[in-house]
């Protein structure tokens, strides 16, 4: 279970929101959205642990996100409105090193089938310099994919996917929430989840 | 500001997640048993990528190096070819130098993983931070540190340098250059979210390296001077320790306050 007691947070002296409180129980997704500005990305990356909130707590199952527990990281993936890629290495090792960060050990193989999931296996070899933003979406897919994180952070994860792509991410999504995990996308974009587990939350 | 929540902050989990959720590994609460990933592991992780990274941009490594030879280079060209002086000047040029190219590299070490976001996963993963950071900082120094210290010799050279001050320059550099990267990381750190981090760093890092300067130039001069190198070079081998010990701590610390 994610929860948030009261957060508040500002930028410089602006303040962003306050009186946050939310419960997103297993199974289950948040949903939030609001303009551009209002402090999504800001949100999550409070829910992640990156930045810390002008008050309140963040705590997953129990704990604060904000310490650095290495048994609450290993369950919380964030995928931050860049897919964290280097140019110079390939597909395949870029997904290898974001694996291996995130605490999995991947073989060849398994990191051959998550990319071929995301209709990468001919490009497995190439540079990530060489692909389309829209396929550099879908690494960081096969890297949602690839992990066993019961949280799921997504920041704007529909932009740059095509139809086939956005497809992807849904079913994705539907199986992580099917298998008792847990979402929170910040989205100004319509995400297709299943209505019944769904919470939104509008910043203004 | 006001937040408005639709249908409400809490939601009741659906009879199927929570079915599937019960008795299977989904609401159980982080396992604290397992231990963390270690500290070798996540020297690895920096490491081995950073050196991937580094071969393939292998244009990059070669521009600093020339810039080590060039600035090497003009010191006899800019002052009399005397042999006395050349051999004076030597080892604090090749020093200054060292010091230089290390600065024109370290921009590099933190910026583009502050970009592209790989830093805020180094964050917010399982391993330590400081970890992964020593071992970028390793990488680092084994690409822009170390060819520095085998090229030495060679560049000596043409300070009519004999083979005994050579070497000890070479091994100063060895023991020295890695107290460089160590504490430039820091700087490096510091300087990520701010604009012009390029010149702020200059001014933050090289008051910094002054004791290394004086005391990794010392020892090829207290040679010369009929003396024993080994003082200098303790200094600098303690200086090494504090630093390898330190100085991840406090980047990883910066890097953190970076991306807050």
């Amino acid at each position: 279970m994610l929860e948030a007691h009261d957060l508040a947070a500002r930028r410089g002296s602006l303040l962003l929101f306050e009186g946050i409180s939310v419960q997103v129980p297993p199974g289950t997704a948040l949903v939030v959205s609001g303009r551009n500005g209002s402090g999504k990305t800001t949100l999550l990356r409070i829910l992640a642990g990156v930045t810390r909130p002008a008050a309140g707590r963040v705590t997953w199952h129990g704990r604060d996100v904000a310490r650095h527990d290495p048994s609450v990281r290993a369950d919380i993936c964030f995928a931050g409105h860049v897919p964290a890629l280097k140019d110079e290495l390939t597909a395949t090792e870029n997904l290898h090193a974001l694996a291996t960060l995130a605490g999995e050990r991947t073989g060849p193989l398994a990191l051959r089938r998550a990319l071929a999931d995301v209709g990468l296996d001919a490009r497995r070899h190439l540079p990530a310099r060489a692909l389309s933003q829209g396929q550099r979406r879908r690494i960081a897919l096969a890297r949602m994919s690839i992990g066993r994180q019961r949280l799921w952070l997504l920041d704007e994860p529909a932009t740059a996917l095509d139809a086939d792509g956005l497809a992807l991410l849904g079913s994705l999504v539907a199986r992580h929430l099917a298998g008792g995990g847990t979402l929170v996308a910040a989205t100004h974009q319509r995400l297709d989840l299943p209505a019944d587990r769904v919470q939104t939350l509008t910043l203004s | 500001m006001s937040v408005t929540e639709r249908p409400g902050p809490v939601l009741a989990p659906p009879p199927g997640a929570r079915g599937l959720a019960d008795g299977a590994t989904s609401d159980r609460a982080p396992d604290a048993s397992t231990a963390p990933p270690g500290v070798l592991a996540a020297l690895r992780w920096g490491l081995v990528r950073d050196l991937r990274i580094a071969v393939r941009s292998r244009a990059e490594l070669g521009v600093q190096i020339l810039f080590y030879v060039i600035v090497v280079s003009l010191f006899p060209l800019a002052t009399s070819p005397e042999r006395n002086l050349l051999q004076t000047l030597g080892p604090g040029v090749l020093w200054v130098a060292a010091l230089l190219a290390s600065l024109l590299s370290l921009p590099r070490l933190f910026a583009s993983d502050f970009a592209d976001g790989t830093l805020e996963q180094m964050a917010l993963s399982p391993f330590a931070l400081p970890a992964l950071v020593g071992g970028k900082v390793l990488a680092h120094w084994l690409a822009t540190g170390l060819p520095l210290v085998l090229l030495a010799p060679l560049l000596g050279l043409q300070y009519a340098l004999d083979a005994e001050v050579l070497g000890i320059v070479a091994f100063s550099l060895l023991v020295g250059t890695p107290i460089l990267s160590l504490v430039g990381a820091i700087g490096a750190a510091l300087t990520l979210a701010t604009r012009g981090g390029g010149s702020l760093l200059a001014l933050l890092v090289l008051p910094l390296y002054v004791p290394v300067l004086i005391f990794g130039a010392g020892s090829a001069d207290a040679l010369r001077g009929g003396l024993s190198a080994a003082p200098n070079l303790s200094l600098l081998a303690a200086g090494l320790l504090v630093a390898i010990v330190g100085a991840p701590l406090a980047a990883a610390a910066a890097v953190r306050i970076a991306l807050d």
